[in-house]
């Protein structure tokens, strides 16, 4: 039985996700949709942490779940009136959709099934954070601090956008 | 009992053409940035789980860190967008967005 436990929570949270994911595309009130993203959101934690990457899980719920979704919540309640009605599209935009998502599906699933992974490298004991520090703020090979510099300037950037674009006149 | 790498890539793969799939029907500017998440999530469990799988530096993990951050930016500017959007043509059905400049 202990042997099947993370491959039953495994299933579980995908079908939760999937079922989320579907609902929050297809759903005509938007804050539902809203809160079905937010379940997807919840899952993909929960898939860092059964990968080990405990960071990354608690990362993706705050930034994720505490920041960008209650932006979206901010967002509808000040358009309101506006964002409520979800008119359906035409029945053709619909089907090429559905055709256009259900064909690139079928060759991403036939690419993963022919290719073979050497998929062995999987450490239980996850990323210690001072290797995670590190990686992040070393020079060296391997090492990303000018990345961390570049995102940094682009956070700011977008920052003073946002202001100046949302700013009344 | 490890879960194998291609179950993971199975899922991402279904949750990013769900996301297409929204991005196609959706004609809501806030349903669109929905759908966009969406795929900005599935790429993400992507890379996490080649790094984890198949790889020994740390390459994917700090690109998903990365991700994540440029994920909220870009929101954050989206949302500024569309706020504007609201005011300028108090709507953001995208039938009725028929032109940048007034």
């Amino acid at each position: 039985m202990e042997h099947y436990t993370s491959i039953i929570i495994f299933s579980v949270l995908s079908l939760l996700m999937i079922a989320a994911a579907i609902a929050a595309v297809t759903s005509s009130k938007i804050m539902r949709a809203t809160t079905y993203l937010l379940f997807v959101l919840f899952g993909t934690a929960g898939l860092y942490f059964s990968m080990f990457y405990t960071f990354l899980g608690a990362t993706q719920i705050t930034v994720y779940a505490g920041g960008i979704v209650v932006l979206f919540v901010f967002v509808i309640l000040l358009i309101g009136k506006g964002s409520i009605d979800v008119t359906h599209t035409s029945k053709l935009r619909y089907m090429a959709g559905v055709l256009a998502s259900m064909s690139g599906l079928a060759i991403t699933l036939y690419i993963i099934k022919t290719t073979h992974f050497i998929a062995d490298k999987l450490d239980p004991n996850g990323v210690s954070m001072r290797t995670l520090g590190k990686t992040i703020m070393g020079t060296d090979k391997y090492n990303f601090v000018l990345t961390f510099e570049v995102l940094s300037i682009l956070l700011l950037a977008c920052m003073v956008g946002a202001i100046l674009i949302a700013r009344k006149k | 009992m490890i879960i194998p790498a291609e179950y993971y890539l199975v899922l991402s793969a279904v949750l990013f053409f769900i996301g297409v799939f929204g991005f196609f029907t959706r004609r809501n500017l806030v349903s669109l940035l929905i759908s966009t998440e969406l795929m900005l999530n599935a790429v993400d469990i992507n890379f996490a789980v080649f790094n984890a799988y198949c790889y020994d530096h740390l390459e994917g993990y700090i690109f998903t860190l990365f991700g994540i951050g440029i994920a909220a930016a870009e929101t954050a500017v989206a949302i500024a967008i569309i706020i504007n959007v609201y005011r300028n043509m108090k709507t953001i059905h995208i039938k009725n967005l028929r032109e940048l400049k007034d």
